[in-house]
């Protein structure tokens, strides 16, 4: 059976066996304790990943024929592992049981930046990185084949690890006797032919995870599960407010407790280290620290409006001149204006990472979605050159973004080199809630001009969003709380006012809504028809930590302007499809809209419905859809909703959604993210919001932050899946988690009236909204 | 510190810990299963589950003292990759996982459940399952299974 590398730490580290001749590296796998285990072969330690451009660093091909792909992006539940297996068998004419996958680690594997913003699918299913080198390393071996069996490349065929002469099949020649063991030692060539999708046997087929096993009878190893020799056990201790810094810390506290405990204080940065994680979570509780006052939280009630009066960053993504003179002339002027909370990650299971720091190196254990960066600045964070540190994905509870991976991975390292001995962190669910970079707020200004006939001439978008800190990138590790604690500072705020004229167009925060013309350097660069238009960012300060959480800022801004468009639609009486293809020039997009219909039985008419009740429960539908990043997928969703008008709850009856992301790998896994992204969204419209009080974060356990459980009415949810296999694969995991609050609140006023523009929708503001109706 | 004798799986363990250490700290760090997770510590996601006398209980809030020479029984101890549970086997079939961090809180709940009614209402699975949490919102996979094994074990 065929594994995505999931070695077990422990024999990784005592059963890794090196090749030390001029061997590929290649992965076998054992039984050990009942589990499987990765072994790998390496000539050696190397300073630097393998290089993207030759073959050898994606492609190696055991004497047994067994083929080991290395790949930069990684497995966070999303299924990509799965599809770049398929990717490999299919272009090598293998079984799926023969390729075995090793992803992010930075002593093997090519350096693919993140694996994040829906870019796995299109970066190694296009003409490039892993599919590329598996055609590249087909190619090769049918060149050596035609030399070896005297036959020109054109008669031979490949099936199972195989090469043979059509003509005469007892003329044949193995993989594994071609090249096994041994390096192609070529350059990926971009010329290399694809397989034609038509012949696809592997790949655009529901091949199952293999990974399922494992994880449903618990012997799957997460980075939470890693054990080392001599292991230890870390715990932080966060400051009580934003901002308060550690004026003293009384280790006597905790001197006479259990399990040898360690106190570790870096500037602000706190932590205890001991034998065993209940000793040590005792001796964090226990640990007397002076803090100094925090710096204050600004009140979250009116925080949204507050917005427009702080100091801004001002950037222009599209402004064609004329948007204030259309506003003008305009037949007539809508506008409204949105707000989206700040929101969680809030991954089930908290952040944990192992970290072995010594004075020659280090090795990490974690879940970032950057193993590269992850190097460069825990480095900076350990004094240690970049070269000395190797990281090593093992998969995490899923994050969705920047959870607490990168800040815990700091936290594990900096007590492991205070201690000199390995040391295991995982965070407390409030260190994980408290601290985390949050998806961004969004204060959204929406303003269109309409012409006589209802038509849509002139889009006005501007938004305020606070930020501060970020993904740790090359150099900033103080973009994640560890860091700022640790000293280093976080990407500085520089406020610029007016904006620049808009550069080279770029959509992908969806900034622009689909319905506008994108016109930059005289060509129409976007997905919808409307040529006045202006999109303008105003970047404030944030009190709390931000960065990217599923889907950022595309679903902030999509939320609405999808919101919007249906309130245009129902103002002018128009059915919200049609109104939607009126402005809508791209066709793969008119398609989403027109299929997600289809498949809904859409009721073509306005919006609300007009045998609406004012009491009891209501019934409704509603439309959205999403070009994501302008060409990184395209979907619609219909929504089917009821809503109680006394309680103000909420219960999703059906959804249906509609996804074209170029070729399909693997329809069941694009199920399951359309599915699940579905849902994520409803439960982000409904309940999810960060709170805070005057001195720190309130929201800090699933009590305070209000994720939808499993327990729930779970609605229908109906995929129509379209495979475009002459198109370039795009992203899958972010469309329909972009477009479900839009869909929720369309469908909510299509059943009452009530327009909801601020998430999450509670029942106080849906009551409130139902009291407040046209 | 005090002796405890903890019988997990099948197998009997002798462990010096402290009486007050949650269950979980025993089961995945002492005898280093997997099954059962952290998430938060408060007994409010499922994470941690294990079965004790039949009831679907949170490890992370259960001191060790209390479930002594009391069978308990993870996520591990029910099935393996070559021969799963049938509930771990429908969760296979239905593909309800992505990351797969909460498995133990969802099976082992629906397990519990199905053990005591083995013919569960839509409503019964839903209450049951109200205090568990998927944040990849794997929902409908995760009930299809559920409906799947409940309807497997009606036969």
């Amino acid at each position: 059976m065929n594994k995505a590398f999931t070695g077990d730490a422990r024999a990784a580290l005592s059963r890794r066996g090196f090749l030390k001749a001029s061997g590929a590296l290649v992965v076998g796998f054992s039984i050990f304790d009942g589990v499987e285990v990765a072994q790998a072969q390496f000539p050696g330690p190397v300073a630097l990943s393998p290089s993207l451009a030759q073959l050898d660093s994606w492609i190696a091909i055991a004497a047994d024929g067994s083929i080991t792909a290395y790949s930069g992006k990684e497995e966070l539940g999303q299924g990509i592992s799965t599809a770049q297996m398929q990717l490999v068998a299919e272009e090598l004419s293998v079984p799926f049981s023969k390729v075995n996958l090793i992803y992010c680690d930075t002593a093997y594997t090519p350096d693919q930046a993140y694996t994040s913003g829906s870019q796995s699918h299109p970066a190694n299913f296009n003409k490039s990185n892993l599919g590329q080198a598996a055609a590249t390393a087909r190619e090769a071996l049918f060149r050596m084949a035609s030399e070896k069996l005297g036959a020109p490349v054109t008669a031979l065929d490949a099936a199972d690890g195989v090469i043979a002469v059509r003509a005469d099949r007892s003329k044949r020649v193995t993989y594994g006797e071609l090249v096994g063991g041994r390096k192609f030692q070529l350059a990926l060539d971009p010329k290399a032919k694809r397989k034609d999708p038509g012949e696809w046997k592997i790949l655009g087929t529901p091949v199952k995870r293999p990974d399922l096993p494992d994880i449903m009878t618990g012997r799957f190893e997460f980075v939470h599960n890693v054990r080392v020799p001599e292991m230890l056990h870390g715990r932080v201790v966060r400051p009580p407010a934003v901002g308060a810094r550690v004026l003293s810390v009384d280790e006597a506290s905790v001197r006479d407790l259990p399990g040898n405990v360690k106190v570790v204080v870096k500037k602000d940065f706190v932590g205890v280290v001991a034998a065993k994680p209940w000793q040590a979570v005792q001796a964090a509780a226990k640990l007397k620290v002076e803090w100094s006052a925090g710096t204050g939280l600004p009140k979250q009630a009116g925080f949204a409006e507050q917005l427009r009066q702080q100091p801004v960053r001002d950037q222009f993504l599209l402004d064609s001149g004329d948007v204030d003179q259309q506003l003008k002339s305009a037949a007539s002027v809508m506008k409204a204006t949105y707000f989206h909370p700040y929101q969680m990650h809030g991954s089930v299971g908290s952040s944990c990472a192992v970290a072995d720091v010594r004075s020659d190196g280090a090795t990490l254990w974690c879940s970032t979605q950057a193993v590269w960066y992850q190097k460069t600045t825990c480095a900076m964070v350990l004094g240690m050159k970049p070269e000395n540190v190797r990281v090593i994905f093992r998969r995490g509870s899923g994050c969705y973004g920047l959870n607490g991976a990168d800040t815990v991975t700091y936290d594990a390292a900096v007590l492991s080199q205070a201690v000199g001995k390995p040391v295991r962190v995982q965070l407390s669910r409030k260190d994980e809630m408290a601290w985390e970079n949050y998806g961004n707020a969004y204060l959204m200004d929406e303003r269109v001009a309409l012409d006589a006939g209802g038509n849509i001439v002139a889009w006005d978008h501007e938004v305020w969003t606070p930020n501060l800190g970020n993904r740790p990138g090359t150099g900033t590790p103080g973009n994640v709380i560890t860091g700022k604690l640790l000293g280093f500072s976080p990407d500085a705020f520089t406020p610029r006012s007016p904006a620049p004229p808009p550069g080279n167009f770029n959509n992908n925060s969806n900034g622009m809504p689909s319905y506008v013309a994108g016109r930059i350097g005289g060509v129409n660069r976007n997905t919808g028809t409307v040529a006045s238009e202006r999109v303008l960012v105003h970047t404030v300060a944030s009190p709390l930590w931000t960065g990217p959480l599923r889907s950022p800022a595309r679903l902030q801004n999509t939320f609405a302007h999808e919101s919007f468009l249906d309130e245009i639609a129902a103002k002018l009486k128009a059915d919200p499809v049609e109104y939607r293809l009126r402005h809508l020039s791209n066709p793969r997009l008119r398609d989403m809209v027109q299929e997600a219909a289809k498949a809904a039985k859409w009721d073509a008419r306005p919006s609300p419905n007009p045998k609406r009740k004012p009491t009891d429960v209501a019934s409704g539908r509603g439309m959205a859809c999403v070009a994501y990043e302008r060409d990184n997928g395209y979907a619609a969703m219909v929504l089917e909703v009821e809503v109680n008008q006394d309680t103000g709850k909420i219960a999703v009856r059906r959804i249906v959604v509609s996804n074209d992301c170029g070729p399909i790998s693997n329809p069941d896994g694009l199920r399951n993210q359309l599915e699940g992204g579905a849902l994520q969204g409803i439960s982000r419209a409904l309940g999810e919001e960060v709170t805070w009080d005057d001195q720190k974060v309130t929201s800090v356990d699933w009590r305070t932050y209000h994720s939808l459980p499993v327990g729930i009415e779970v609605p229908t949810i109906e995929c129509v899946l379209v495979n475009r296999p002459e198109e370039e694969a795009t992203g899958a995991g972010e469309t329909s988690v972009t477009i479900a609050a839009a869909a929720l609140g369309n469908a909510i006023f299509d059943a009452t009236g009530a327009r909801l523009r601020q998430i999450p929708f509670t029942p106080e503001r849906i009551k409130e909204a139902l009291a407040t109706r046209a | 510190m005090s002796t405890i004798h903890l019988k997990v799986n099948g197998e009997s363990h002798t462990l010096d810990l402290d009486p007050a250490t949650p269950l979980l700290y025993a089961l995945s760090d002492d005898l280093a299963l997997r099954g059962p997770k952290f998430g938060c510590g408060l007994g409010q996601c499922g994470a941690c589950t294990v079965i004790v006398k039949g009831q679907a209980i949170r490890s992370c809030i259960t001191p060790v003292s209390t479930v002594q020479n009391t069978e308990i029984t993870t996520l591990e101890g029910i099935g393996t990759p070559e021969r799963p549970h049938p509930i771990q086997q429908a969760f296979i079939d239905e593909g309800a996982a992505q990351c797969g961090f909460c498995m133990s809180g969802v099976m082992l709940t629906a397990k519990a459940l199905v053990d005591k009614v083995p013919h569960p209402s839509e409503q019964l699975i839903e209450q049951s399952l109200a205090g568990v949490l998927c944040r990849c919102f794997t929902h409908a996979r995760m009930m299809a299974a559920i409906r799947r094994y409940a309807a497997g074990v009606a036969k």
